[in-house]
């Protein structure tokens, strides 16, 4: 039940990639054949990747995962483009991988940032963007969904304000990168749709390989690299590829891609249920949209009960979840898009995150609400404090 | 070849939890129960700690005036499995001692008792020896 944390390997994805686990273990870069086989392996990988985003290969670059991903879209555009202008947007419930190389820009670079907010429900208003908005900003960076709490952002609108103040202002900027690393297995990531420049996919979440992922880089966009020493992914990703990572990490979006309607559709009539069900439970609360989220993804707070402690009664029982809580952040802060949310402490630290994932059935989720009343019970009687929700 | 463990104090570096937290988190001892809560006679109630920070503890003390023993003491925690294991490892220390001895017991007693704790842990989850100071003082105030 923690499927948005990682997913595991589909043994097809493994299947795909085991030959360059084994005999073609060649380096793309290598003139003889063999690293011909392995540069045509990462070739067709690109190809397969961008059919799916809808844009053209040598768009797409491939390189250690979803954090390095982000970096490089927001250190590579805000140092190659700051002769324009200093100016950052983007929201206050994006990934560490998102937020941190942004406050580096801030603190160390010069740069200017202006996070927005969300709703109570998480979502973000496009037209806030708009207002944060100025003839300084080069970029612009929104998740497409978020990973604790699974709201899915208004990309599409956000691109589209985003093109329209390119058009009054006759200006190429600001350039649009979305973190899609929670979405990839679910949502249309046809670039030209998004309004994009550049997009953040990993291995990872998709039942693909950890340790692999895809910077879109929109053809004309200004990047500058933030790693050097090598001609690779044409100059803009320096290193060996990961070849059996890339080819893993293609096969997986491309499963992912192609099942999505379908395995979508199941997942919320699951998710939708089990919902129900935890909302049954006195004292609970639904963190996130209750229909703009990812079908897998549910967010609840069991008031009273500290998240840690719930995780780990979970653990004794087979069930594996995580929390906003500040226990379990190695910070000691609570969940930061949880407080973006508006929700008091209390209702952060008491939240479980449970992600649904493709092996997940009913008759699991009917065991979790089969051991959870036991749990609820013993952890809100050794509890002080009696907390009610206003509904 | 000799089987030395690691010089490690268990728990101390990792962030994984001893067998002996596990068993008083899973397991807690003294617990203030639903069913005893209304009928309590407790000589002193202390509280520290509060829910926006994630930690939250009460106790209950009761105290025989002659001997100042604790005869017994009960307390609700909300907070992580290390909070609440460590006010169950007090109680367990607490109950039989006299107040002045008891008003003595340091986190770092309490940590040595749970065989270690994840260093980060120690500082926001051991509040037990605090509420158990609270109810002491209530009880000598009264």
């Amino acid at each position: 039940m923690d499927n948005a944390a990682t997913t595991h390997l589909d043994p097809k994805v493994r299947e795909a990639m085991e030959p360059y686990l084994g005999p073609r273990f060649g380096n793309p870069s290598s003139f003889h054949s063999m690293g011909k086989e392995a540069d045509n392996a990462i070739e067709e990988a690109r190809k397969s990747v961008a059919s799916l985003l809808k844009c053209r290969a040598h768009e797409i670059v491939f390189c250690s995962g979803g954090t390095e991903s982000d970096n490089m879209a927001i250190l590579g555009v805000a140092r190659a483009n700051q002769k324009a202008g200093n100016h950052i947007v983007t929201s206050k419930i994006e990934h560490h991988a998102v937020l941190e190389p942004v406050e580096h820009l801030k603190k160390e670079e010069g740069f200017q940032v202006s996070y927005v907010g969300v709703d109570k429900e998480g979502i973000i208003n496009p037209k806030d963007i708009e207002r944060a908005l100025t003839k300084k900003t080069i970029l612009v960076s929104v998740m497409m969904a978020n990973n604790e709490i699974g709201t899915i952002q208004p990309i599409v609108e956000i691109g589209k304000i985003i093109l329209k103040w390119r058009k009054k202002n006759n200006s190429p900027y600001p350039l649009f990168h979305t973190d899609a690393c929670q979405a990839a297995g679910t949502l249309d990531l046809n670039v030209e749709k998004l309004h994009v420049d550049l997009l953040t996919l990993n291995g990872s979440k998709i039942y693909g390989p950890k340790g692999v992922g895809v910077l879109y880089i929109r053809k004309g966009t200004k990047l500058e690299p933030i790693v050097f020493g090598g001609a690779q992914e044409m100059n803009k990703r320096p290193g060996t590829q990961n070849v059996a990572g890339i080819v893993g990490l293609a096969k997986a979006l491309e499963l992912g891609q192609s099942e999505k309607d379908k395995e979508n559709a199941r997942l919320i009539k699951l998710r939708d249920y089990f919902v129900g069900e935890l909302l049954k439970i006195k004292g609970t609360k639904l963190n996130g949209h209750p229909e703009r989220r990812l079908p897998n993804n549910v967010n609840v707070s069991f008031l009273n009960i500290e998240g840690e402690a719930m995780i780990l009664y979970f653990d004794a029982k087979g069930v594996y979840v995580s929390s906003g809580s500040a226990c379990t952040s190695r910070t000691l802060d609570p969940s930061h898009v949880l407080m973006s949310t508006g929700v008091k402490g209390e209702v952060a630290h008491t939240s479980v995150r449970f992600t649904l994932g493709k092996q997940t059935k009913k008759a699991d989720l009917n065991y979790v609400l089969k051991v959870l009343p036991a749990i609820v019970k013993t952890l809100r009687e050794i509890s002080p404090t009696k907390f009610k929700y206003d509904k | 070849m000799t089987n030395k463990k690691p010089d490690l104090k268990k728990g101390e570096e990792s962030w994984l939890y001893s067998e002996e937290i596990k068993d008083h988190f899973y397991n807690p001892r003294n617990v203030m129960t639903d069913e005893m809560i209304d009928d309590y006679q407790a000589d002193g109630i202390g509280e520290v700690g509060s829910p926006a920070c994630g930690d939250v503890m009460r106790m209950w003390i009761k105290v025989d005036p002659k001997s100042r023993k604790i005869t017994d003491l009960r307390w609700r925690t909300f907070g992580c499995a290390s909070a609440i294991a460590s006010t169950s490892v007090l109680s367990e220390m607490a109950i039989g001692k006299t107040v002045d001895d008891a008003k003595k017991i340091t986190p770092n007693d309490i940590v040595e008792k749970l065989g270690g704790l994840p260093k980060i842990k120690i500082h926001c989850s051991v509040l037990g020896d605090q509420a158990l100071r609270a109810a002491i003082e209530n009880w000598e105030n009264k």
